[in-house]
C-alpha cells in the first residue's frame, strides 16, 4: 500500500510558496537542455532544408576537415623593419623617461618599449618631487591602447582632415570676434603650454581662459593664495612629522592630488625606537584611517568641530570619545611642536586656512616649493557653467575635461552646450561633451605626445612621445600653434621655451633623458582664475558658513571620494583599474554607498552572502535638494561613523566606455558647489545589487599570530622579539620543538646557498595598500582581466593580492582575546564579524610565497611545479593538466586557474581581444591558455634577464639589480627584492630583522618571501 | 600550409641515390664537361685585348668601382667608352681632381657635376697618367656578347639536361621491353615444352597435398601469439616514431619571397653570420635583418658576378632577386635613389619555437660563445636554409646535459666557480649542474 505520508527533510519545505525551496527545486537542474525550444516546432523542423542525412555529411566533413588540417603546422611570416631604427633592437627593452598629467595624476615615469611599443609604465626614481606612480598611473599605458578612442577630428559628428578642421576653427573664430569665448582646461601645470594659452588669448582678446578640475582643491587653493599670494598647494613632508593629525585628510589616496605615501612611509618604520603617531578622525574608512595608530570615526559635521577645537577653538558639543580623542591628539601636537602636522579635506576656505596657519611653523610643510597640480577656481568654473546656461557665453573649448559628464548640474550644462554657437572639445574619446560638441579634435594619449610640467615649483618634467601617433590625432598644443599661425611644431616650441629658460644653459638632451630638471629658474606662469581678479583676499567672508548646512537636523553627511582604481573617472574604460579591488571593500567593478552597521539597521539595508559565496547588497535612493541618484548599491562598512555615508566619484560613465566598463553610478550630480561633503536623504529601493567582492573573509578568526603580527611602539622598545614576534613551536618526541628547528623539518633541505637565492621582503608596515604593485604585476605578467561575473565567482586572475583584515575587536590583540574566553561554538559566530563601530585595519599583499617546501609541488601528478635552485617556485604552464589539486593544497590560496581561454575570446571581450589592446602584452612572458593553473614566478623573465646582462658584461650581479615588477612599483619601499646569497644585500639585512616572520610558518613551508610585523605607536601622552 | 619530406626518408634517400647514380653515372659525368667551356672562353676574351687594359682591369676594380660601372650607371655614371667621349687632357685632369676643375668653371666640368646630382668624385692626385691611360683601354673595350654567351650557354645545358632525362626513359623503356620480352619467352617456351611432354605421354607426378602454411600458422597457437606480441610491438614503435616526428619540422625549407642564398653571402663571400644577424649577440631574437642592412652592400652590387650563376640558378634568376630586394626597399637603380615606396618582405619563418619556450640567442651566442652552425648547421653551405636541428626539448637538454659551462674567462660565475669547486672539488661544470634544467628557466 501506498503510504499518504509527507517526508520532509527541512522545516522549509512545509511552509506553502517557499522561495528557498522554489529556489533549490530550480537550481537542481540547471541548465536544461531546451530540446522543446528546438525540436517542438513541427513544421519549422519539416520545412527546413537540411536532413538529417544532410546534417551527418556536414558533421563528418567539418571532423574530417579539422583533423586533416591539425596535421600540418601553420606557416608563420616574419617581417623585419624596412629600415630598422638606430635605436631599437628588436628583443630587447628600451626605456623613456616621461611625465603624466592628465589633470588630475601627475607622475614622473619611465615607459617600457618593446619594438616601439610601450608595454609597462615604472616609476622615474631621478625625480624627486610631488608625483607619484599610483596604480592609475601605472595602468595608464592600456589606456593608450583603448580601442573606443577617437580616430580622427570631426565636424558635426563627421569626419574630416585635419585642414578642413583647422579652416572651419579659424573661420568660426572669426565670426565669434567679439564674442565671449571661454577656454576651459584641466590643470596642465606646463610652462609652455601656459605661455601658449596666453599667446592664443593675446591673438583672440575674446577667449578667456578658465581650469577646471573635475575633483576641486578650490579650498585649499583660495586659502594657500590668501596667505602666500601663489595659487598651489602647500606640499608636504610627512617623514619630518611626528605626529600626524588627519581630520578627513586621506592623504595616502588622492588628497589635494598628491599622494604622500613615500614620505609618511619613511617615518613609520621604527628607527632608533622612535617613529611618527598618526590620529586619524575620519567619517568614511580609507587607506589612512586603516594605516593610523588612532583611528576616530567622526562625520563631517563633527570634523568640522574637531578641527576647530585642534586649532585652539573648545571641544564642546562632541561625543566624549571623540572630546577625549582630540584633547589628546591637541596635546601631542603642542608637544610636538614644530615637528607637528594637520591636515584636513573639509572643503571650504576656512576650514583650510585654519589648518594652514596651524601649520605655519611646522617642518614638514612646504611653502616655497608647493605644488600646482590644482588650479581651478569653484567660483571661476561657477560663472563659466552659469554662463553656459544663461547663454551670455557664446563659444565653448574644452580642452581634457568632461563638463557635462563630470559637472554636478550636467543636465542644465548640456542643455546650454547645445545651445552654444561655438563648441569645441579637444578629447581623446568620444565621451558625454565631445558627444555633444560640434567640432571634435581628437588628441594622441599622453605617451604620444610632447609636453612639460611644473608639477612642484622648482621642479621641471618633460614629457615626451613613445609611439607614433596610433590614430589621426593632434595634440592640443599643436592646434593652438596652428591656429595662433605659428609655423612651428610643438617639439620646436617646447624645446624654444625651454632653451630660453628652464634649462638655463643646461642640457636639453640631459634633460630629455631624465625627464626631469629641478632647477631654481623662475618660468612666468599664466596666472589663471581667482588671481586674475587681484590679490584680494578669497571667499572667506562667504565660505565661513560654507558648511553650515551640515547643522540641518536630519539626514546623512555624504563624504565623496574618489576610488583608488579610477579616480576621477578619465580611464573608466581600462579594464586593469576596473578589476583591481578595492584596498579597503574589496570590490571590484562598483561603486557603492558605504553605511555604517547602525544605520544600516536603521534603514534595514542588509549584506548577504548567497549560496556560490558571492556578495549582494540592497539598493538606495540618495537625495540631494531635487537631485536623486537612484539604485545605488550599498556596503555595509567596518568603522564607517554612524550618520555618515560614502560614495565614490568617477563611475558611471555611460559615453565611449565599453558595455562592461559602465559601471557604478555617477556621483557627480551630487557634488553640489564642488564640495565633497553633503547633507543627503537616503531611502530604501527594492532589489539586491550583486557586487564582485573578493575577500569576504573579514577578520582574521583570531589567528593574527600566524598571518599578521602586530605589536606596540612600547612593547617593540621594550621586549624582547620572542614576545611578540615568536617562532611557532611544534611537536617532536612529545616535547615542543622552534618549527625553524631541522629536527622539525621532514624534509631534506635544499641546496641553495651556490648562485643566487631570491627572497622578497615586505614591510606590513610601509605598505599603504595602495595597489600600484597589482597593476604592474598585471603588465609585466600578462594577467588575464576575467570581468565582474568572474569576479564574483572568485575566478579573478591577480597573481598578487592585497589582503584587508579587520579585527573583532578594538585590535587584534584584543580580538585574541575575546575569542580565548568564548566557548567554542560562540567564537564561529563572533569570528566571521568584524568589530563594526571601529575595527583595527591590516594590509597584507601576498603573492605566491615560493616555499622552500612547497606543498603544490609535491601533489602535482605531472611534476608541472617544481622548486628552482634559485629560490623561485616554477610554473611550467605547458606540462600543466589542470587537476587544481596544487591549488587545493596551497595554504596561501595564491594559485589561479584559467577556467576559461581569456585571451581573443568573445565572452570576455577586454584588452586581450582585440589586437589593440594586445600590444600591451610583454612579449617576454606568455599568455596562458584554458585549463592551466598560473600564480606569481618572482618575475623570473626579469631576473633571469639581469642575471644574462651580467653574464654578457661579464660581472657579478650588483645589489638592487633584482628586481620583480611589484617591488619596482612600490614607491613605499615596503617591498625590497634579492639576493640572500649576497653577503651585502639589502634583503638579507631585511630578513635578518626582528620585525621578520613568515607567513603561517606553523605549516613549516619555508617561504622566500617573508613580512615585517606592524608597529603601531599607541603612545598618548 | 608548410610542408615537411618525410623524415624516415631520408635515411633510405642515401641509398636510394646510390643505386641511381650507379645507373646513370657515366651520363652524368658526359654532361659536366661541356659546360665548363664558356666560362674559359669568355675568359679569354679579357685577356685578349692588350696589356694596358689588363693593368687598367686592377686599377679600375682597386679605385673606380665602389662607384662606376661599365655599363650601368652607379654612384658615378656608366664608364665604358668614356675615353672616346672626352679629351684625353680633360680626363687626366678631372680624375686627379674634378672638383678642381669644377671651382675653376670649366664648363663641361660643371655640367658633367650637375648632370650626376652633384654627386662629389674622389680625387686621385696619386694616378700617374700612365695608370689613368691603362684605365681607359679597360674601359673603352668594346662590350662582349654576354647574352649570346649566356644564351649559348644556357641553350647547351639544357639541351645536355634535355637528352639526359630522354636517354634515361630510353634506357629504362628498354630495358622494361627486353625484360618483358623475355617473360613472354620463357612462358612460351615452358608452354612448348609441356605440349611436347604431353604428346610424348610423360605423366607427372600428382603432389600430396600438404596443409596450407597460413593454416599450419593459425593452428600453432604459441607462433600466433609470438607473432602478435611481435606485431603489437612493432607496431607500437613505429606508431612512436611517427607521433615524435609530428611538428618536428626538421628539413623544412620553405620558399622565400626572395631567394637569399646564405651559400653565397656566407660560403662563399664569408659574410660573418653576426654582420647581418647582429642582434643575435645581444638579444633574445637573432634578428631578420632590416633591409637597409642589405643596401649597405647591395646599393653596390646590382648583379652577381657571372661565376656565381649555378646550373640551377642563372645570373639572370639572382639578378632577379636583387632587383626583388630593390623594389622592397625602394631603390630606383636607374636614378641611384630611395623612391620612398617601400614593401616589406614578408618572410618565412623557418625555426619556430612554441610561445610557452623561451630562448635566447645571445645567451648562446655572446655568453656561451656556441657558433650558429651548432644549431642551424652547415648554414654557409645552403642555398636554401632549412631547419637543421629537430629542435625539440629532448634535444635542447641533451645539449645542456653534455655542454661545460665556461666559467674561467667570465666574472659573473667567479664567486659561484670558487663555492662549488669548495664544495666538490670540482673544475668543470655542465649548464645541467648550473641549474639548467629547471623548468621555469625556459618557460615562463
Amino acid at each position: 500500500m501506498a503510504s499518504n505520508k509527507k517526508y520532509w527533510k527541512s522545516v522549509e519545505e512545509l511552509k506553502e510558496d517557499s522561495t528557498i525551496v522554489k529556489a533549490l527545486q530550480d537550481n537542481e537542474f540547471v541548465t536544461e537542455i531546451p530540446t522543446d525550444e528546438f525540436l517542438g516546432d513541427k513544421e519549422a523542423l519539416e520545412s527546413s532544408s537540411t536532413t538529417r542525412r544532410d546534417f551527418l555529411k556536414y558533421v563528418g566533413f567539418t571532423t574530417a576537415a579539422a583533423t586533416l588540417a591539425a596535421c600540418e603546422g601553420p606557416v608563420v611570416k616574419s617581417i623585419p623593419y624596412v629600415v630598422q631604427p638606430d635605436e631599437i633592437v628588436p628583443g630587447v627593452a628600451n626605456y623613456y623617461a616621461s611625465t603624466m598629467a592628465d589633470g588630475f595624476d601627475f607622475a614622473n615615469v619611465l615607459v617600457k618599449t618593446r619594438e616601439g611599443r610601450p608595454i609597462k609604465i615604472e616609476r622615474n626614481d631621478l625625480a624627486v618631487n610631488g608625483g607619484s606612480a599610483n596604480a592609475r598611473v601605472h595602468a595608464s599605458v592600456l589606456s593608450l591602447y583603448d580601442k573606443n578612442r577617437l580616430t580622427g577630428p570631426m565636424l558635426d559628428g563627421a569626419a574630416v582632415t585635419w585642414p578642413e578642421f583647422d579652416t572651419a576653427v579659424a573661420q568660426k573664430m572669426n565670426e565669434m570676434a567679439g564674442k565671449d569665448i571661454v577656454l576651459l582646461t584641466q590643470t596642465f601645470a606646463s610652462p609652455s603650454t601656459s605661455k601658449l594659452i596666453s599667446e592664443f588669448t593675446a591673438k583672440y582678446p575674446n577667449v578667456r581662459h578658465v581650469v577646471y578640475d573635475a575633483v576641486s582643491c578650490s579650498g585649499a587653493l583660495d586659502a594657500f593664495q590668501n596667505k602666500y599670494g601663489t595659487r598651489a598647494l602647500p606640499d608636504y613632508d610627512f617623514s619630518k612629522a611626528e605626529v600626524i593629525v588627519s581630520v578627513g585628510a586621506d592623504f595616502l589616496g588622492d588628497w589635494q592630488g598628491g599622494s604622500y605615501s613615500k614620505g609618511y612611509a619613511q617615518g613609520r618604520i621604527p628607527k632608533n625606537g622612535k617613529m611618527s603617531r598618526h590620529i586619524q578622525f575620519e567619517a568614511n574608512l580609507t587607506l589612512t584611517g586603516g594605516k593610523a595608530d588612532k583611528r576616530v570615526p567622526a562625520t563631517p559635521s563633527q570634523q568640522v568641530e574637531i578641527l576647530k577645537a585642534l586649532t585652539g577653538g573648545s571641544a564642546s558639543g562632541l561625543p566624549a570619545n571623540i572630546a577625549d580623542a582630540v584633547a589628546k591628539a591637541k596635546a601631542q601636537l603642542q608637544k610636538a611642536g614644530s615637528k607637528a602636522l594637520l591636515v584636513t579635506n573639509l572643503p571650504d576656505v576656512a576650514s583650510q586656512t585654519l589648518a594652514l596657519n596651524f601649520n605655519a611653523n611646522s617642518e614638514a610643510i612646504d611653502v616655497n616649493r608647493p605644488l600646482l597640480t590644482r588650479q581651478a577656481s569653484n567660483s571661476e568654473v561657477m560663472n563659466v557653467v552659469n554662463g553656459v546656461i544663461s547663454g551670455s557665453i557664446k563659444g565653448l573649448i574644452t580642452v581634457g575635461v568632461d563638463p557635462v559628464y563630470s559637472l554636478p548640474n550636467a543636465t542644465e550644462f548640456a542643455e546650454g552646450y547645445q545651445k552654444l554657437e561655438m563648441s569645441l572639445a579637444f578629447a581623446m574619446k568620444q565621451d558625454a561633451t565631445a558627444s555633444l560638441a560640434k567640432m571634435v579634435a581628437a588628441t594622441p594619449h599622453y605617451l604620444e605626445s610632447w609636453g612639460d610640467a611644473q608639477i612642484k615649483k622648482g621642479t621641471y618634467s618633460l614629457t615626451q612621445p613613445t609611439i607614433r601617433p596610433l590614430f589621426n590625432t593632434r595634440q592640443f598644443q599643436d592646434s593652438i600653434l596652428q591656429w595662433t599661425g605659428n609655423t612651428q611644431n610643438y617639439y620646436d616650441y617646447l624645446k624654444e621655451t625651454w632653451t630660453s629658460s628652464v634649462l638655463a644653459g643646461g642640457s636639453w638632451s640631459q634633460a630629455l633623458h631624465d625627464g626631469f630638471l629641478a632647477s631654481d629658474v623662475e618660468v612666468t606662469m599664466e596666472q589663471v582664475n581667482a588671481a586674475a581678479e587681484g590679490a584680494g583676499v578669497i571667499e572667506e567672508g562667504t565660505s565661513n558658513g560654507a558648511l553650515s548646512f551640515l547643522s540641518q537636523e536630519g539626514g546623512y553627511d555624504l563624504t565623496l571620494y574618489t576610488s583608488v582604481g579610477l579616480g576621477d573617472g578619465q580611464q573608466a574604460n581600462n579594464p586593469w583599474l576596473q578589476e583591481l579591488p578595492d584596498p579597503i571593500t574589496r570590490a571590484s567593478w562598483d561603486n557603492y554607498l558605504t553605511v555604517s552597521a547602525a544605520d544600516a539597521e536603521a534603514l534595514d539595508l542588509v549584506n548577504e552572502h548567497v549560496s556560490n559565496g558571492a556578495l549582494n547588497g540592497s539598493y538606495v535612493n540618495i537625495k540631494l535638494g531635487n537631485v536623486v541618484v537612484e539604485n545605488v548599491p550599498v556596503i555595509i562598512q567596518p568603522g564607517q561613523a554612524k550618520g555618515s555615508v560614502g560614495l565614490a566619484l568617477g563611475y558611471g560613465k555611460k559615453a565611449a566606455i565599453q558595455e562592461e566598463m559602465q559601471t557604478g553610478v555617477n556621483a557627480y550630480p551630487l557634488y553640489q558647489n564642488f564640495s565633497n561633503i553633503q547633507k543627503v536623504t537616503i531611502e530604501k529601493a527594492s532589489g539586491m545589487h550583486e557586487f564582485a567582492c573578493v575577500q569576504l573573509q573579514s577578520t582574521m578568526a583570531g589567528r593574527s599570530e600566524d598571518i599578521i603580527k602586530e605589536t606596540t611602539l612600547e612593547i617593540f622598545n621594550t621586549k624582547d622579539k620572542s614576545v611578540w614576534n615568536s617562532i611557532p613551536v611544534t611537536d617532536y618526541d612529545h616535547s615542543p620543538i622552534s618549527v625553524r628547528d631541522k629536527k622539525a623539518d621532514i624534509w631534506s633541505p635544499f641546496e641553495d646557498t651556490v648562485g643566487h637565492h631570491f627572497n622578497l621582503s615586505i614591510d606590513l608596515n610601509a605598505c599603504t595598500g595602495c595597489g600600484a604593485c597589482v597593476i604592474a604585476c598585471h603588465a609585466e605578467n600578462n594577467v588575464p582581466v576575467v570581468g565582474k561575473e568572474e569576479v564574483r565567482k572568485f575566478r579573478d586572475m591577480h597573481w598578487l593580492r592585497i589582503d584587508r583584515y579587520y579585527s573583532a575587536g578594538e585590535s587584534f590583540k584584543e580580538e585574541i582575546e575575546t575569542l580565548e574566553n568564548l566557548p567554542a561554538f560562540d567564537s564561529y559566530k563572533v569570528v566571521e564579524v568584524p568589530a563594526y563601530e571601529n575595527p583595527q585595519v591590516a594590509f597584507q599583499p601576498v603573492m605566491c610565497q615560493h616555499c622552500n617546501h612547497a606543498p603544490c609541488e609535491t601533489v602535482c601528478p605531472v611534476a608541472a611545479t617544481s622548486h628552482g635552485r634559485q629560490g623561485q617556485n616554477q610554473m611550467a604552464y605547458n606540462r600543466c593538466v589542470g587537476t587544481r589539486y596544487c591549488a587545493n593544497n596551497c595554504p596561501y590560496k595564491v594559485r589561479r586557474f584559467n577556467w576559461f581561454l581569456y585571451a581573443e575570446n568573445d565572452a570576455f571581450d577586454f584588452n586581450m581581444n582585440n589586437d589593440l589592446g594586445r600590444m600591451v602584452l610583454n612579449p617576454d612572458v606568455n599568455v596562458r591558455s584554458r585549463g592551466v593553473m598560473e600564480k606569481c614566478s618572482l618575475c623570473i623573465q626579469m631576473t633571469q634577464k639581469t642575471i644574462l646582462d651580467a653574464k654578457r658584461d661579464g660581472r657579478p650581479v650588483k645589489d638592487g639589480e633584482f628586481q620583480t615588477a611589484c617591488a619596482n612599483a612600490c614607491e613605499t619601499g615596503a617591498m625590497v627584492f634579492g639576493d640572500v646569497n649576497d653577503k651585502d644585500s639589502e634583503v638579507l639585512k631585511l630578513k635578518g630583522n626582528d620585525r621578520m616572520y613568515h607567513l603561517l610558518e606553523n605549516v613549516g613551508t619555508k617561504p622566500n618571501v617573508f613580512y615585517h610585523a606592524i608597529i603601531k605607536n599607541t603612545s598618548e601622552a | 600550409m608548410k610542408k615537411v619530406n618525410f623524415i624516415h626518408l631520408r635515411s633510405k634517400l642515401p641509398l636510394l641515390l646510390l643505386v641511381f647514380l650507379l645507373t646513370f653515372s657515366t651520363t652524368i659525368y658526359s654532361q659536366d664537361a661541356p659546360a665548363e667551356t664558356p666560362t674559359e672562353a669568355s675568359a679569354g676574351v679579357a685577356t685578349g685585348a692588350g696589356g694596358d687594359a689588363a693593368a687598367g682591369e686592377a686599377l679600375f676594380k682597386a679605385n673606380c668601382a665602389a662607384c662606376h660601372k661599365l655599363d650601368k650607371k652607379a654612384v658615378g655614371p656608366a664608364l665604358r667608352g668614356v675615353g672616346e667621349k672626352f679629351d684625353r687632357d680633360w680626363l687626366y685632369k678631372w680624375i686627379h681632381n674634378s672638383q678642381a676643375l669644377i671651382a675653376a668653371g670649366d664648363a663641361q666640368a660643371v655640367k658633367l657635376f650637375e648632370e650626376n646630382n652633384k654627386a662629389v668624385m674622389t680625387a686621385f692626385p696619386a694616378l700617374s697618367e700612365t695608370d689613368i691611360d691603362d684605365i681607359l683601354a679597360y674601359t673603352d673595350q668594346p662590350k662582349a656578347d654576354p647574352v649570346a654567351a649566356a644564351g649559348a650557354e644556357t641553350a647547351t645545358s639544357n639541351a645536355g639536361n634535355d637528352g639526359g632525362s630522354v636517354s634515361n626513359s630510353i634506357v629504362i623503356a628498354a630495358l622494361a621491353l627486353i625484360f618483358l620480352l623475355l617473360v613472354i619467352m620463357l612462358f612460351l617456351v615452358t608452354n612448348t615444352l609441356k605440349r611436347i611432354a604431353e604428346a610424348n605421354g610423360v605423366v607427372y607426378e600428382e603432389k600430396e597435398k600438404r596443409t596450407p602454411i597460413w593454416k599450419a600458422f593459425v593452428q600453432n597457437q604459441f607462433l600466433v601469439l609470438v607473432f602478435s606480441i611481435f606485431l603489437l610491438l612493432s607496431a607500437g614503435y613505429f606508431a612512436y616514431g611517427y607521433m615524435m616526428q609530428v611538428g618536428v619540422d626538421q628539413g623544412y625549407a620553405p620558399v622565400q619571397p626572395i631567394h637569399y642564398s646564405h651559400k653565397i653571402h656566407a660560403g662563399d663571400n664569408q659574410i660573418d653570420c653576426n654582420f647581418c644577424h647582429s642582434s643575435a649577440r645581444k638579444s633574445k631574437h637573432s634578428g631578420i635583418p632590416s633591409l637597409n642592412v642589405c643596401m649597405n652592400c647591395h646599393k653596390n652590387i646590382s648583379e652577381v658576378a657571372p661565376e656565381t650563376a649555378t646550373e640551377e640558378y642563372s645570373k639572370e634568376f639572382y639578378d632577379g632577386e636583387i632587383a626583388k630586394l630593390y623594389k622592397a626597399v625602394g631603390w630606383d637603380p636607374a636614378e641611384q635613389k630611395y623612391t620612398g615606396k617601400t614593401e616589406p618582405v614578408k618572410w618565412v619563418r623557418i625555426h619556430n619555437l612554441p610561445d610557452f619556450a623561451y630562448f635566447n640567442h645571445s645567451q648562446h651566442v655572446t655568453v656561451a660563445g656556441i657558433a650558429c652552425q651548432t644549431c642551424h648547421g652547415e648554414i654557409q653551405e645552403m642555398e636554401i636554409v632549412e631547419q637543421f636541428a629537430p629542435l625539440t626539448m629532448g634535444w635542447c637538454i641533451n645539449c645542456h646535459r653534455e655542454t661545460n659551462v665556461n666559467l674561467a674567462t667570465n666574472e659573473y660565475y667567479a664567486k659561484i666557480h670558487e663555492e662549488l669547486s669548495k664544495k666538490y672539488g670540482v673544475e668543470k661544470l655542465t649548464i645541467a649542474e648550473m641549474g639548467g634544467l629547471e623548468c621555469g628557466k625556459c618557460h615562463y
